[in-house]
């Protein structure tokens, strides 16, 4: 809709115009410039190690060989942990909300959940520096190699800091991303959906998950990959309790370390030039990586509104 | 045959849902404890030197975290001084001229993009195009952090109010002879102004929690910052310094300073619903 479309622009008309405009495109600018940035300031390193960088293993600072594969690692593997524990945990939530709360109770409900997004992470660190840390090091550790010590994952000494935690707290932080939109696509599928199963004798749970989950299904994978963008670009949180020990170890009770977590740590100690060019290409390879998930997720989510909207 | 079927059936039924029941007591469970602990460490260590002292030499009892209560709010004014306008006016674009056409489409991705984007990794922007130049850490690179992390919010939430103003008002005052910049002025910005308000002060309370952009920007500082173009020391710096380190003392004062920042985050949110709750109904 193009809401105005008179001959006889005025001048005054023009400048709001112009100005608004410059305003939007420096939008567009921004992000084109962080791009530009990212990888100008990342020249050193690039030249140095080529791709080889992204499989490097050794992290020597002191003697400036830098491999980025163990931080690679930790992103991925924490990251994965959390969206193994948020994604079911997330889409009973969302569809306890949307099919079974009354409405007095899911409004606030789901604000309340949208309120755990909005606590800092750095409080989430505090947190779990000084709750998480000490139970899952003498109480849910030592259970896990317990029971399910013959698994190589669940093997070593309790530290508490490491992996585990680690995914543990994230999980935590990404829920809400997965509730409030999870939420939002289950309300958006159309009630003859619903109604036709219901019809046929399906239970509640059927409907859900013969009707309602199927039809959401490319949203919900939306509100997933939501949460692990923000999963892979998380911070404080995971820097205050995964351990920072940049080796790739199979078990999850050892310590490990992520991209953003060791950007944090070393930036302000770097010394050389090419090490702190070196945490702006880690910086570089998670901006790229981010973008990517995001870009998936987008897509995803705005297939259903399309697909509700033609349908209905 | 057909009884034990639908005895399974409703079995499966009664505990799938129950376990969607308990996935949500968990939830709303851990947000509980979270805050109730930060609540109760928080007020035993939370005394008036916090608020009106300087941090104490390591070993030395007491002191409170004065600047970086000063430093987290002259940071959040810098924020707001980018953010605001090219958010806001990014806003307008988007709901006046950009609702169906290309380049519309191509602001509000970026907008998406550069939400997006690790606080980390603003951090680094801020660095290359700020404290290299200058050649050391400043309040200014800190604000340019925060305020670049606030615009696509306030972009997306600007576009979102403008939108909700119906067309007909605009109708009504272009056939009153009014010009279009007075139209989105007088008329469209004032009628969504609460919803614009209420957008921007929940993406102040958002930057006002990160920590990542401001650890190699603002750095932080054991004294008052002088001017803009010193190191500050700010509230989230400040608990993730303390907490860190080996210390009691500074233990307490990490959770005293978490408590101050959580009230000042869930303040606004709440403050954001009871508003927008009543501009609904009213």
């Amino acid at each position: 809709m193009v809401l105005f479309r008179r001959p006889g622009v005025s001048p005054a008309d023009r400048l709001f115009r112009a100005t608004v405009f410059t305003m939007a495109v420096s939008v567009l600018v921004i992000t084109g410039v962080i791009a530009y940035e990212l990888v100008r300031n990342s020249r050193l390193p690039i030249e140095k190690f080529g791709w080889a960088f992204l499989w490097g293993t050794t992290w020597d600072p002191v003697a400036e060989r830098f491999g980025a594969l163990p931080f690679l690692y930790g992103t991925l593997v924490s990251s994965a942990l959390a969206l193994l524990i948020a994604v079911p945990v997330g889409l009973g939530v969302a569809i306890f909300l949307s099919e079974l709360a009354p409405r007095w109770l899911s409004d606030p409900a789901a604000f309340m959940v949208e309120l755990l997004a909005a606590i800092p992470s750095v409080i989430y660190g505090l947190i779990g520096i000084f709750v998480l840390v000490p139970w899952v090091r003498n109480v849910l550790e030592p259970a896990l190699s317990g029971t399910l010590g013959f698994l190589p994952l669940f093997r070593g000494a309790p530290y508490g800091v490491g992996m585990l935690t680690a995914g543990l707290v994230l999980a935590t932080m990404v829920v809400p991303f997965i509730v409030s939109v999870s939420r939002e696509i289950l309300m958006a599928v159309p009630h003859s959906q619903r109604e036709a199963i219901l019809s046929l004798g399906a239970t509640r749970w059927e409907m859900v998950r013969v009707a309602v989950l199927p039809y959401a299904r490319s949203g919900i994978m939306g509100s997933v990959f939501l949460a692990l963008a923000r999963a892979l670009g998380e911070t404080m949180a995971v820097t205050m309790v995964i351990g920072n020990r940049p080796e790739i170890r199979l078990s999850l009770f050892e310590p490990g370390y992520t991209m953003a977590a060791v950007i944090a740590n070393e930036f302000t100690e770097a010394t050389s030039d090419l090490y702190v060019q070196t945490l702006i290409e880690i910086g570089l390879v998670l901006f790229a990586v981010t973008i990517l998930v995001n870009a998936v997720a987008r897509l995803l989510i705005y297939s259903v509104f399309t697909k509700v909207e033609v349908r209905e | 045959m057909t009884r034990t079927l639908s005895l399974r059936r409703r079995l499966t039924n009664g505990f799938m849902l129950s376990l969607t029941g308990v996935c949500t007591a968990l939830v709303l469970g851990i947000l509980f404890f979270i805050l109730g602990y930060i609540a109760y460490h928080g007020i035993s260590a939370l005394d008036w030197d916090f608020f009106t002292k300087l941090p104490k030499p390591v070993g030395e009892h007491g002191g409170g975290m004065a600047n970086a209560i000063v430093g987290t709010v002259k940071l959040l004014a810098l924020a707001s001084l980018i953010g605001v306008p090219i958010g806001f006016f990014g806003g307008v674009y988007l709901s006046e001229y950009g609702r169906k056409n290309t380049f519309g489409f191509l602001i509000r991705y970026a907008a998406d993009i550069l939400n997006g984007i690790p606080s980390i990794v603003m951090g680094i922007f801020a660095y290359t195009i700020v404290v290299l130049p200058l050649g050391h850490f400043s309040t200014v690179a800190g604000g340019v952090a925060l305020g670049i992390m606030m615009i696509p919010i306030a972009v997306r939430s600007t576009e979102e109010f403008l939108k909700l103003v119906p067309a007909s008002i605009r109708e009504a005052a272009l056939a009153l002879g009014l010009t279009e910049w007075k139209v989105v002025s007088f008329v469209v910005i004032p009628t969504a102004l609460r919803g614009i308000i209420t957008g921007i002060m929940l993406d102040l309370a958002r930057v006002a929690g990160e920590t990542a952009p401001l650890l190699f920007t603002a750095f932080s500082n054991r004294f008052w910052s002088r001017g803009w173009l010193e190191p500050t020391a700010s509230l989230p710096v400040m608990i993730y310094t303390y907490a860190v380190a080996p210390y009691d003392d500074w233990h307490r004062q990490a959770w005293a300073a978490g408590m101050v920042l959580l009230m000042l985050v869930l303040g606004a949110n709440l403050l954001s619903r009871m508003i927008l709750h009543r501009q609904l109904r009213g």
